[in-house]
């Protein structure tokens, strides 16, 4: 049914009607209204039967969610940037372990400095994880990619983080047609796991593997993950024919057939990054957009396919790895390596810096004049940074610089509370 | 809420910040006729709601305002009193208000949340949703006494606002009749 609701409360409704028989996780912060209202449906007896198991950290949120799974349970959970860190032994246990677990990763920033706002720098530190990653472009594709992500996990024995911008997406209140029960329950049959522990007849999972395996479990576990990218279109077609609205597939492309510059992103900045292209459009530039929704698997073919035509590749990045450079990038580079077309990274929105649609313009317009570098980052404050290194290189002496050369720049000129958690 | 159920695109969200009680907030609304892409802050907004008449001279609210903008206060004082003579004078009259949203809130809640009257006010102010939408979505969200005492507090609003409004354009036709 069409609401206008908060994309947490959305979330928590659709995964309610996954029918999750254990959900565990820390109910503090980093967490969102997910949890909180699968809580709330498990407490008035909505969603029955069903386990909420409350815990005393993420580190035992995913411990715990890797038993209820062994058991045989349909299992969620949630979490975001430094709980997802704190969870994160486990997080690649539940993947070597093939455990079909789905979780929300509401994603944010990862201190220091301390940051509680929207980026991915969480989802990029689980990239080698083993999960699948989907990264939702809307509330609505984060609710409705819930529903797909328990099919594929169970399909696969995969487990699958399903990433949303925090506040950006889980704070927002939108449009949302939510999974109707009926449709949720033609779509994603009951969990019938294969293998699961059982006092009656006892087993061991998770036994140790040498050298002499070791490196094809690792291989078999890839090819596992390609599998994704074939069952990930048959089922997003499947979502059509059931639900009667498209799904994410593997990637979408807007306005590309004809473009010369095409930008990739993940997540709900795409939505800002295609109005900056239709802007642009009515100046009769050619630029389209690339939005990858499984960032894990990685579609290196599809990706390939819709950029064939680009002279101009920009990737817009929610996340950087000091010393290296973007994830995203590493693996659009990979895909078209034999390809003349240029890259150029654009780091944005870190730490929950509104990406603006004027400056991304801005930014689009010197790209296609040829006078984007190969690496920049939106609206950098050149001048802080210019007295910063300077003071640095003058006198190299040890201490934080979060503390000292910032302490110039401006505060935003509304420095707001809410109930952020 | 009001304008989905007009069949409206709707879109809010809040900022966030460190959690501390009296801290300034900010929150942000869009309405269209199409569907809603961007997430980005609101930078210029084509109406301001001010719950706090206190911040008007604490923080740059009226950034990115056009004169064609509508704004309105939450305060029993005028512009002038608020030392806004000269920001009002720059605006257009009919668009710009203040509305004693706390004491409606006071009168009809018991307890200073002047939310619900703000909205009541925009509504009469700008003609974006209809009071009756509002009162729906009011009550939906608050079901019960609360909601139907917003409900009330939202329809005052509404009613001192668009009194306001009639007052000033009838003013300006007199003082353009004047001019001619």
């Amino acid at each position: 049914m069409l609401q206008q609701i908060e994309g947490s409360q959305a979330v928590a409704r659709a995964v309610a009607r996954c029918r999750p028989e254990v959900v565990c996780a820390y109910p503090i912060s980093p967490q969102t209204h997910i949890i909180e209202a699968v809580g709330a449906l498990v407490k008035s007896g909505d969603l029955a039967p069903c386990e909420f198991v409350n815990v005393e950290s993420e580190f035992a949120a995913m411990s715990v969610s890797i038993g209820a799974s062994a058991a045989g349970a349909r299992t969620y959970t949630a979490t975001a940037s430094q709980g997802l860190l704190y969870m994160m032994e486990a997080v690649h246990n539940a993947a070597g372990l093939e455990l079909p677990i789905v979780m929300t990763l509401a994603n944010r920033a990862i201190g220091a400095p301390i940051n509680i706002w929207n980026d991915h720098s969480d989802a990029m530190a689980a990239e080698g994880s083993g999960w699948i990653q989907l990264f939702a472009e809307t509330n609505q594709e984060a609710a409705d990619l819930h529903v797909l992500a328990f099919r594929l996990a169970e399909e696969l024995s995969l487990p699958v983080m399903v990433c949303m911008d925090g506040f950006v997406l889980t704070h927002a209140v939108e449009r949302v047609d939510l999974p109707e029960q009926a449709q949720v329950d033609e779509f994603l049959p009951p969990y019938r796991p294969v293998q699961y522990l059982d006092p009656a007849e006892p087993v061991s999972i998770g036994a140790m593997v040498g050298p002499e395996a070791f490196e094809e479990v690792r291989y078999l576990a890839h090819l596992r993950q390609l599998d994704a990218l074939d069952r990930i279109p048959a089922l997003a077609a499947e979502f059509e024919g059931v639900f009667g609205r498209p799904s994410a597939g593997l990637l979408s492309c807007y306005r590309t057939e004809d473009a010369e510059t095409v930008v990739v992103a993940l997540g709900s900045v795409l939505g800002t990054v295609k109005d900056a292209v239709d802007e642009l459009r009515r100046t009769g530039a050619r630029l389209g957009v690339v939005g990858v929704t499984s960032f894990r698997p990685f579609p290196s073919e599809a990706v390939r396919q819709a950029l064939s035509g680009a002279g101009r590749v920009v990737l817009v990045e929610k996340a950087f790895r000091a010393g290296g450079g973007g994830v995203l990038s590493a693996d659009v580079v990979v895909a078209i390596r034999d390809s003349p077309t240029a890259v150029h990274t654009v780091v944005a929105g870190l730490g929950g810096r509104p990406v603006t649609r004027r400056s991304v313009v801005s930014m689009l317009e010197a790209a296609t004049r040829g006078e984007l570098g190969a690496l920049s980052f939106l609206d950098l404050d050149d001048t802080v940074v210019r007295r910063e290194r300077a003071r640095i290189l003058a006198a190299p002496a040890p201490g934080p610089a979060t503390g000292s050369g910032l302490r110039g720049r401006a505060p935003s000129p509304v420095a707001s509370a809410g109930e952020a958690s | 809420m009001a304008a989905f159920d007009e069949g409206r695109h709707a879109q809010a969200f809040p900022s966030f910040g460190s959690e501390r009680m009296g801290a300034p907030v900010v929150s942000y609304c869009r309405i269209d006729d199409r569907p809603i892409r961007s997430h980005e802050p609101i930078d210029e907004p084509d109406a301001l709601l001010v719950q706090d008449a206190t911040l008007v001279h604490q923080v740059d609210l009226f950034r990115g305002l056009t004169p064609d903008a509508f704004v309105l206060v939450n305060t029993s004082r005028s512009f002038a009193d608020l030392g806004l003579a000269e920001f009002a004078a720059g605006h257009h009259p009919d668009r710009l208000l203040t509305c004693p949203a706390t004491a409606l809130a006071l009168e009809h809640l018991g307890r200073p949340l002047p939310n619900a009257a703000l909205l009541g006010g925009f509504a009469a102010l700008t003609g974006r949703v209809t009071l009756g939408a509002l009162e729906s979505a009011i009550a939906e969200r608050f079901p019960g006494p609360p909601g139907a005492a917003n409900v009330a507090a939202a329809r005052a609003a509404h009613r001192y606002v668009a009194d306001e409004v009639e007052r000033l354009q009838a003013g300006e036709v007199v003082s353009r009749a004047a001019a001619d």
